[in-house]
């Protein structure tokens, strides 16, 4: 019976990282649903994106408030990871505060985490309160209803919840370390978790192990839990920020990719000397089977990792031009639909022994409207924006690849200006003959 | 106009045996349309006045197909850069200024996957150096004092980042600056791109370009620079539309430039 508590911390560890494991093999099994796409080019300059980046958080910074909030809760994170370690060490070895021989390096190590711990407190009740009592504009679009405003907060609750675990833990300890309890050795520094000590002035000294024990336990299952709460939730961003600025756009944001494709037969029907009747080679006849995407399929996995990485934060719905001026287009929701559409797709794989299935509904028109991919003026501002190298911008110009080269259906407009570039060779109905006649005129 | 413009066409210069320095792309706007073409002929000017050797190719220019790709018609792109490719790699040409960042974009970035490789320069960023290089200099100084707001073209800012060579040379008026608060990475795109220039926009609470316009109107501006064709449409439209022609003058760059130096 003696080691009754380790055999099961072994057996909540196992199924925690167990279960995880398990969506983990999902989630990449679903973004290699993606077309492929080479980004192996250019290393060194994306090993230092990612640095740069994610690591360093350059690009949250841009809205100061938000960004040092967010460092805060950031370093929090890594550094209680420390923490994590020596629970879980003590949970398999039975032992308490394993690290505490380090001395002075223990100490202030339990202190900073302390300290962060409290920072991070102080974060999340601010962005809770931007969240829902100042109700930036950012959170309350209409794609924020529902489980995406209840995620955010859930995230919230949960880190309090979390940090307020491990001060009261620690409070705990530290009163049990004052009386000098058995086992509890004396280590650590506590300059945020003293105050929470005299609480418990007068509780007897097996009241205060049980609330010892019971937060320890409790901090622990609670990261497990949050750990298996990632792949449901916005914050799997914490993961794949990571690989997701590595796979960055390295070109110029004005650049879009040119159709290998479509240069091919362009290519072909330039070339005067080319047999018009030739048969397709066999193994070009296995080409991509359309142009552009309807579907997430059609997208790479670049694009789908781009949006299990989207952290619904925002930024880019807030400065798309035509988002501020009242029009249905939100970076985000294309970025959000891609996810949910691929959620969808996955399932319906997981429902049929591997394979999927046809359920007549694709991204396009099922998620998201032409309306919404019209509206976009490709001015790049959400890829600018996102602080996690998202590229909103690349799956609006696939989808509307696909509306103008497979179902023909560019608003008449656009079909008109297409008919003067191709006659006319300009957008406007005039003749190419009286292109010089500018420098003719008065 | 005063002085008559000197506009070199390449197949002349060809026929001559000459290569010009530097081949201007005129871009479908500069040619057609009659706001952009006094862009065109400001920038033409200043080269005239600068003694650059440089041609258009005129008839032979087409479409680069921008409007085409943004609007998802990569055939239609397709065709027409490699047409355009065919002719300026027939004229080995090297270098090329264009007014218009959408044709600069273009060909800088899409270009060279289709085989023409170029050095592609911003009009405001051979200006720049013209000026640097004192082949040109300002006298008079009409605009001196004047509260100027710049706003970025996205194909120019953010998507090939110049922000800084336009500045510069409103800087050398000795007008006064005045950003707009949406400026340089986080400027607020004009209306036009993406083919929104050949459409209605889509249903929302106001245009883009009005927008734009009132956050122009907040630097309490008496010229709004642009560099590109496109956006000084929206703007001049915006602020039309603001009923604010009178007081507030829109104008590319190389007007602003060739209009200071008393040309």
């Amino acid at each position: 019976m003696e080691y009754l508590p380790n055999i099961i911390f072994l057996v909540v560890l196992i199924a925690g990282i167990g279960f995880f494991t398990k969506n983990v093999k999902r989630l990449s099994r679903n973004i290699k649903l993606g077309r492929d796409v080479d980004v192996s080019d250019n290393t060194s300059q994306r090993w230092k994106n990612m640095a740069k980046i994610a690591l360093g958080q350059t690009k949250m910074v841009v809205r100061p408030i938000a960004g040092f909030l967010h460092i805060i809760v950031y370093v929090g994170f890594i550094i209680i990871n420390i923490e994590v370690v020596e629970i879980i060490l003590d949970g398999l070895l039975g032992t308490h505060r394993l690290f505490a021989p380090l001395g002075t390096v223990y100490d202030i190590l339990i202190g900073s985490f302390e300290i962060l711990a409290f920072l991070v407190i102080v974060a999340v009740t601010i962005f809770w309160v931007r969240r829902n009592i100042i109700r930036i504009k950012r959170f309350i679009k209409p794609e924020m209803t529902g489980w995406p405003k209840n995620d955010g907060n859930l995230i919230l609750y949960i880190e309090l919840v979390l940090m307020a675990l491990f001060l009261t833990m620690n409070g705990a300890d530290y009163q049990l370390q004052q009386m000098g309890a058995a086992h509890y050795t004396e280590a650590g520094m506590f300059p945020v978790s003293q105050f929470i000590a005299p609480l418990f002035d007068g509780m007897t000294m097996s009241s205060l192990i049980t609330l010892e024990r019971t937060t320890w336990w409790l901090h622990i299952i609670g990261i497990l839990c949050f750990l298996n709460y990632l792949y449901y939730s916005k914050h799997l961003h914490i993961l794949l920020a990571f690989p997701n600025t590595y796979y960055g756009k390295l070109a110029p944001k004005g650049q879009f990719k040119n159709l290998d494709a479509v240069t091919a037969e362009v290519k072909l029907m330039m070339d005067p000397s080319a047999d018009p009747f030739a048969a397709p080679a066999e193994d070009e006849a296995a080409e991509p089977a359309k142009f552009g995407a309807s579907d997430v399929m059609d997208l790479s996995w670049v694009q789908l990792l781009n949006s299990y990485t989207c952290t619904e934060c925002g930024r880019c719905t807030d400065e798309c031009p035509a988002n501020q001026t009242g029009k249905k287009l939100s970076p985000r929701k294309i970025m959000m639909d891609t996810r949910d559409r691929l959620e969808e797709v996955g399932k319906n794989i997981d429902a049929n022994k591997g394979q999927f299935v046809d359920d007549g509904k694709q991204l396009l028109d099922g998620y998201i409207s032409r309306e919404e991919l019209w509206a976009c003026t490709t001015c790049n501002a959400c890829v600018q924006a996102c602080p996690v190298s998202i590229d909103p911008l690349s799956i609006i110009m696939d989808m509307r690849q696909y509306l103008v080269m497979e179902e023909s259906a560019a608003p008449t407009d656009l079909n008109n200006m297409m008919g003067n570039v191709e006659n006319n060779g300009a957008p406007w109905p005039f003749n190419q003959m009286d292109r010089l006649n500018w420098a003719k005129e008065e | 106009m005063a002085n008559e413009l000197k506009v070199p066409t390449m197949a002349e210069l060809f026929a001559a045996g000459q290569k010009p320095e530097v081949l201007f792309w005129v871009g479908c706007a500069g040619s057609f349309d009659d706001r952009a073409k006094k862009i065109t002929k400001a920038f033409v000017q200043l080269l005239n006045r600068a003694k650059v050797s440089f041609a258009v190719l005129g008839t032979e220019e087409s479409c680069t197909g921008d409007p085409a790709k943004r609007s998802g018609n990569e055939f239609l792109f397709q065709m027409q850069a490699v047409t355009n490719i065919e002719v300026m790699n027939a004229y080995g040409i090297n270098k090329i200024v264009t007014a218009c960042p959408h044709c600069f974009n273009t060909i800088k970035n899409e270009y060279p996957g289709l085989g023409g490789h170029y050095e592609v320069v911003h009009h405001t960023q051979f200006l720049k150096t013209l000026f640097d290089d004192k082949r040109i200099t300002l006298e008079g100084g009409q605009f001196k004092g004047k509260r100027i707001t710049y706003h970025d073209p996205c194909y120019l800012g953010r998507a090939n980042n110049v922000y800084e060579a336009p500045r510069d040379l409103i800087r050398k008026l000795d007008a006064e600056l005045i950003e707009m608060k949406s400026c340089k990475e986080k400027g607020l795109c004009c209306g036009a791109g993406g083919a929104q220039m050949f459409k209605e926009p889509e249903k929302g609470d106001k245009d883009v370009n009005i927008e734009r316009t009132e956050q122009a109107m907040e630097t309490q501006p008496e010229i709004i620079a642009a560099g590109c064709p496109f956006c000084n449409t929206m703007m001049t439209d915006g602020v039309k539309n603001k009923e604010k022609e009178g007081a507030i003058a829109v104008m590319d760059i190389a007007e602003l430039m060739a209009s200071a130096g008393d040309l």
